[in-house]
This record gives C-alpha cells, sequence and structure tokens, in this order.
C-alpha cells in the first residue's frame, strides 16, 4: 500500500483549497440559499475547467482519474460550495462514453450544466432529481431506456421544492414540448452505463461527505478550545474530547475508504462496486455522526441559525439522501460483499 | 497511492508453510484454550535451533543468516494456525530495548539467550492498583551495594508462568514527580521470593500476578540510568507497535455468512434472506474494511520511515471497539443457540461465542481505548490534556 499523494495530486488539492477559502466563505453558502445554486462560483469553477476535468483527452477533458475527483471532491465539501460538482462530473462521464458529442461539447466548453437521476422516472416524471431544478440536460433511466434530456432556456429549469439540505432538487418532466429526448443506450446496456454512473455518484458523495465532516469537527474542535464553562474550557472535559476523538478516528477511516475506493473504481477491481458502496454508507453515517457532535458542543449556539455548524448538520444528513435509502444500500451492499458465498 | 494488497513475503510463503507443516502440530492451538497459556517453549527451542529467532538480529549477539523475510512469514503461519507465542512477542521487544540501552553484558547474556531460545521474558508493569496510569507503580527495589532488593506485586504478567525472567518496573524514588523515580530490572523467576499465581481470564487466556518478596536482583541486571526507567519504558513502547500480525483468513462474517446459507436448520429461522441479517452482515465487512486500512495506515507509516504512535492509536481504538461489537451481533443474530459453548453442537463450532468473550480484551490490553483517544485528543487534536 502507499498512501503518498503524487506532486500532481498535491497541487491539485492545493488550488482548490486555496480557491474556496478566497471565494466560498460560509457568507457565500448562506447567499445561496434556497435554491442551494450560485451561478458565479460555477461559471468562476468553469473558467478553471472543472465541468470538464473527469472527460476523457480525446474530446479535450482533463481525463482526471476518479481518485482525482474524489480529492477535489472533499475540497468542495468542506466548503459546501453550492455547486452540483459530483453530478455534473458523473453525468457528463456517462454522456461521454456513450458518444453524445452535443452534449460533450457543451460539458467540455462550460454551457451545459449535466446531471444523473438515481432513480428511473415514474409515469414520465423523475422526481427529485439532484440539481434537476437546474441542469440543461438530465439523463434518466425511461423505462427501458437511458435518455438524456436536453433542456433549453435560462437556469433554473424547475421550482425547487423548499429542503432540508438546501439542494437545488427539482422533478423532471419528460413530456416538455421542445425538450430534446435522446436515447443513450437499452436494456443491459443501459443498466451497465447506469451502475458504473452510480458508482462514480457514491464516491464522490462519500468524498464530499467526508469533506463536510472534517470541517464540521474543526469547527467542534474550534469551539470547545475557546468556549469555557465552570471555569475550564469546554474541550478539557473528556466526554467532550473523547467523542472527538471517536469521530476523528473515523472520519480518518473514511477518508481511506473513499480514496481506496475511487482508485479500485479506476483500476477496475473485482470489489469495486463493493467498496464504493462501502464508502458511501460510512462516510454519510460519519460525516452526519462528527456534525451532529460538533453542533451539541456547541451548546445553544449550535441551533442557532447564525452559527456555521448547522449547515453542515443539514446536508451531512441531506445530501446522501438524494442517492438512496441507507437501509437499501446495505442490502445492496451485503449481496456485493458476500457474493462469493452465493451458491 | 495505491491499495493493491501484496503479500511483502510472498517470495518466502512457500517455505515457511512447509517449516510450519513440518515443526508445528496444529493440535498446539486446542492444547493452548484448554491451558489458557499462549505459549509454547517446545516450539521457541525449535525455532531458536532453526536460528529463526535470531534473523536479521547483530551476530555478536546470537543473530543467524535466516533470512529476517522467512522469519516473520513463518511467525504469520504459525499465528495462521492459531498457535500464540505471546512469550517470544515480549521477549523480542525487551532484546530490542536492550539493544539500545542495555549494557554489553546485557546484550551478551540475555539477547543472545532470547535468540538461542533459553531466555523468555514477559513484562512486569502493571499493579494491582495502576493500570493505565502505569508510571504511578509502587513495586519498590531498595539499593544495597551492587546489589537491590526487590518487594511488590505486579497483575497481568502475562506468560510469566513460562518465562525465565520478568521486565520489572519498580519504584526507586518517592521523593520526585512519579515519572522521574522509575528503574527498569530483568528479574530472574527462579530466584528465591518470586512467586506466580495464575489469573483466568473471560477469553480463556491465562494471565498471572506474581509477586516478589526480598527479592535480590544483581545491579548488572538493572536496565538503564537508576531512576531512568520512564525513558526505557518509552523505547519499549515503540518496539511494542513494530509486531506484525498473522495471515488474513476467512473472517468470522464470512463464516457466519456461510453458515446462514446452509440448509435450515430445525428450530431455527436464521437465513440469509431476512434482511435484517443481511443489513447487519453488510455493516460488519465495511467496518472491517476500516479497520483494516487505519492498520494497513500504520504499516505504511513505519515503512516510510515514520513513527505511528497517532495512527496507531486510531488503528487500535477502531479495531478493537468494532471486534466487539461486531461479535455481540452475531450473537444477536443467532439467538437462543449462539450461547451454546460445546464446539460440537455450538453454532459454527461455538467461534462466535468464543470471539465475544476474547473480544473484551482488545480494548484493555496495550493501552485502555480511552488512552487511545486521550493520545488522539491531544496530539491530534490539540485539545488540553484532561488529566492532573
Amino acid at each position: 500500500m502507499d498512501l503518498e499523494l503524487s506532486h500532481e495530486q498535491r497541487a491539485l488539492v492545493d488550488t482548490f483549497a486555496q480557491f474556496f477559502a478566497r471565494e466560498c466563505p460560509t457568507t457565500r453558502v448562506r447567499a445561496a440559499e434556497p435554491l442551494g445554486f450560485d451561478q458565479g462560483l460555477w461559471d468562476a469553477l468553469v473558467s478553471m475547467e472543472v465541468q470538464a476535468m473527469g472527460l476523457p483527452e480525446r474530446f479535450g477533458g482533463g481525463a482526471a482519474s476518479m481518485l482525482d475527483l474524489a480529492l477535489v471532491g472533499e475540497e468542495f465539501g468542506r466548503c459546501l460550495a453550492p455547486v452540483p460538482f459530483t453530478e455534473h462530473v458523473v453525468a457528463a462521464n456517462l454522456c461521454a462514453s456513450t458518444g453524445l458529442q452535443r452534449v460533450i461539447d457543451g460539458c467540455i466548453d462550460g454551457s451545459i450544466l449535466a446531471t444523473v437521476a438515481c432513480r428511473p422516472a415514474v409515469d414520465g416524471v423523475a422526481a427529485l432529481v439532484p440539481a434537476g431544478a437546474i441542469a440543461d440536460v438530465v439523463v434518466v433511466m425511461d423505462g427501458d431506456e437511458l435518455v438524456a434530456l436536453e433542456r433549453h432556456g435560462e437556469r433554473p429549469h424547475a421550482l425547487s421544492p423548499p429542503n432540508l439540505g438546501s439542494s437545488p432538487l427539482g422533478d423532471v418532466r419528460l413530456d416538455i414540448p421542445g425538450h430534446d429526448r435522446t436515447v443513450l443506450a437499452r436494456g443491459s446496456d443501459a443498466r451497465l452505463l447506469l451502475d458504473r454512473a452510480a458508482d462514480q455518484r457514491r464516491i464522490l458523495m462519500a468524498a464530499c461527505l467526508v469533506g463536510v465532516g472534517a470541517r464540521a469537527h474543526e469547527l467542534g474542535v474550534e469551539y470547545v478550545k475557546v468556549r469555557k464553562a465552570f471555569g475550564v474550557t469546554i474541550g478539557w472535559f473528556q466526554t467532550i474530547a473523547h467523542r472527538l476523538a471517536d469521530r476523528c478516528t473515523e472520519l480518518d477511516g473514511a477518508r481511506l475508504l473513499v480514496q481506496e475506493a475511487a482508485w479500485a473504481h479506476d483500476e477496475r477491481e473485482v470489489n469495486a462496486s463493493e467498496l464504493a458502496a462501502m464508502a458511501f454508507l460510512f462516510a454519510s453515517e460519519k460525516a452526519f455522526t462528527a456534525a451532529a457532535d460538533s453542533m451539541q458542543f456547541h451548546g445553544g449556539y449550535g441551533y442557532t441559525l447564525e452559527y456555521d455548524i448547522q449547515l453542515y448538520f443539514r446536508r451531512a444528513k441531506a445530501w446522501p439522501l438524494s442517492v438512496g435509502r441507507p437501509g437499501d444500500e446495505y442490502l445492496r451492499l451485503a449481496d456485493l460483499a458476500f457474493t462469493e458465498n452465493i451458491a | 497511492m495505491d491499495f493493491r494488497i501484496v503479500d511483502p513475503l510472498a517470495g518466502h510463503r512457500e517455505e515457511a508453510r512447509a517449516w510450519v507443516e513440518r515443526n508445528v502440530d496444529p493440535s498446539w492451538a486446542g492444547m493452548e484454550r484448554a491451558t489458557g497459556t499462549h505459549h509454547s517453549p517446545a516450539l521457541m527451542e525449535t525455532l531458536a535451533a532453526a536460528g529463526l529467532l535470531g534473523a536479521g538480529w547483530p551476530v555478536a549477539y546470537g543473530g543467524t543468516d535466516v533470512a529476517p523475510g522467512l522469519a516473520r512469514c513463518v511467525f504469520e503461519e504459525i499465528a495462521g494456525c492459531g498457535v500464540h507465542l505471546d512469550g517470544w512477542s515480549t521477549t523480542q521487544m525487551v532484546a530490542r530495548t536492550l539493544l539500545e540501552v542495555g549494557t554489553e553484558e546485557q546484550k551478551r547474556e540475555f539477547v543472545r539467550g532470547a535468540l538461542e531460545g533459553r531466555v523468555t521474558i514477559a513484562l512486569g508493569y502493571s499493579e494491582p492498583d495502576t493500570g493505565s496510569d502505569v508510571a504511578a507503580a509502587s513495586t519498590r527495589a531498595v539499593r544495597d551495594g551492587d546489589t537491590w532488593t526487590i518487594n511488590g506485586t505486579k497483575m497481568f504478567t502475562s506468560t510469566a508462568d513460562a518465562s525465565t525472567h520478568v521486565f520489572l518496573l519498580t519504584r526507586t524514588n518517592a521523593d520526585v514527580p512519579k515519572h522521574r523515580g522509575l528503574t527498569m530490572f530483568l528479574v530472574d523467576v527462579s530466584k528465591p521470593g518470586f512467586e506466580c499465581r495464575p489469573i483466568f481470564t473471560l477469553g480463556g487466556q491465562r494471565t498471572n500476578a506474581t509477586f516478589y518478596n526480598d527479592m535480590t536482583v544483581p545491579d548488572a541486571h538493572r536496565v538503564g540510568e537508576v531512576d531512568g526507567g520512564w525513558g526505557v519504558m518509552r523505547v519499549a513502547l515503540v518496539h511494542e507497535r513494530g509486531l506484525s500480525g498473522g495471515v488474513a483468513g476467512p473472517t468470522l462474517a464470512d463464516r457466519f455468512v456461510a453458515w446462514c446459507r446452509e440448509a435450515p436448520r430445525p428450530g431455527s429461522t436464521l437465513d440469509w434472506a431476512d434482511p435484517r441479517v443481511r443489513e447487519s452482515l453488510a455493516r460488519i465487512a465495511m467496518e472491517t474494511e476500516v479497520a483494516r486500512l487505519l492498520r494497513a495506515r500504520v504499516g505504511w507509516v513505519t515503512d516510510t520511515g515514520g513513527t505511528p504512535a497517532l495512527e496507531g492509536s486510531m488503528a487500535k481504538l477502531f479495531a478493537t471497539e468494532a471486534a466487539q461489537r461486531h461479535s455481540s451481533v452475531l450473537l444477536d443474530l443467532v439467538g437462543p443457540e449462539a450461547v451454546l459453548q460445546d464446539e460440537a453442537d455450538a453454532p459454527l463450532g461455538a467461534a462466535i461465542e468464543y470471539g465475544f468473550r476474547n473480544a473484551v480484551v482488545g480494548t484493555i490490553r496495550g493501552g485502555s481505548s480511552e488512552i487511545m483517544r486521550e493520545v488522539i485528543a491531544e496530539r491530534r487534536l490539540g485539545l488540553p490534556r484532561a488529566r492532573p
């Protein structure tokens, strides 16, 4: 095992960490609520070619590995960047593997923002699609067909219902006149494409959540070092210090698991899907526990809207739910993890 | 980054397996369970005779020209048979400490003796009233010219019953802060005044209480400076972390899943189709992988020249706590039959029931979870020290 980041990977992480420290303070996150999308921030990221970094070189993309994207994803999560990074990266990759040139060109030049619906459309409507309110291209299973729906006109394309994570969720109707519907694949081909996209979504969501959890944890550690009670800073109390130590250990474990899952995906290891499922579940749970503990240690201030911890607390719970119900994900993981036992 | 699991000892694996097959009797594992002593003096002699104990050690003190990789591989394979050599892990740790801080005479006597299989050393740190607060030791050593007289009691002196010496932490000065009045000795357990009483534990392992009544120890067997024992302990603790694990076999969860999928047993409704079973097992698999990664990180830090004090604490904390949760969950899943202890009738040969009892040791031995959390809170998070 080698845990050393390459020189390029360290530079990549530094670039995004500095960019977000400068451009995305929590005031900006708050200003983007309730929609959860900041067009100006997205434009700035497009000027850094984020929208194309995961696409293959032959299309003019940055050919970033899943591991590179996961490293960047953690930085997005840390600052709660109100832009659909994971959704777009995964959708663009999917479109690239089907050779849908018009959409690929738009993803490369930044004119198209894309997303994938995690659940199939029912009666012509894909419900609560992540970034569904703002995406120009929505990839979705419609019956036996995997289709790309191109929406024209100004963003947002649909209303986003108020939601816990302040995410630009939106229902996507497939029957609106004027939207282009292109079939990307059918049947088992479609399912294979979608499965791979779903793995990528799990990995990148997990990476973002590690960032969410790590920053939420830092906020807690910073707070308990200055807040006093009974004449001492509250970080002195073991009930607080020890819980923070547990959360820190879990988040380190989550980060390792996410990086392993991303690496396995890049290398097309046989257990890549299993690791993606584990990374998603573990990061979801541990990011939320870290945020919840951190919030608790903020005392009453934690649930006032002025303090930032509530921003993290809400997203740590809400974001992973856009991928699916944890119980279902666990059952899926069980089948993947213990396949060798299936007679 | 690279997460490929490679066996760094692959080149030695075949030879090591053959050696173990010739020299290790698998029935020893059963004997260990019967006696509770996780050590075999006979096996130590065989290992020493083959030069395996001395692999990689300085020739001047009994080192051999056997490849260290082969020796490591043999130890892994022995562990894989369920046979323990706890006495060797403590002995080699003390021997490494002696190489750093011992006198020339001590290196010739004890390091050579250890590598030749004649010397086995148990650790005498904890006392009835001191566990995590090890520096509060009160076993007294009083100097009288060239000898010391030692009086006191040690707890959890594991494998002392199969050892020739105890590496003993004593108080030599009560008038200074506790860390500055400690001295280490190598105590010969065959001398008058030593007594060893067995203490049996929940996981079946035997440990001991050891008593030191007016024991006379030559000053030549003092390790390190007088009142410099804490520094010696710190050297020894670093070597404790270097111990290698065993070979990864099928986990208890893997075996449990296979067992669940067998033909339905009379009176049992437990099966893989039950979503509660699958969800629990998925969680166990996930946490087991996280524990593996945290442990692998410790190895990586060591291999790249670092000292994994923090990473080691994190790995130990997570892995041992997870092991306790997992054995408890597996018992719950099995239900009423889970409590059976007779290998012949119990589910999975009572491995789950045994694992449950055995897992309680992990969160205490080698530093309790509370101490691990303290290390992480202080060193990683920069939180104030919470104890006096």
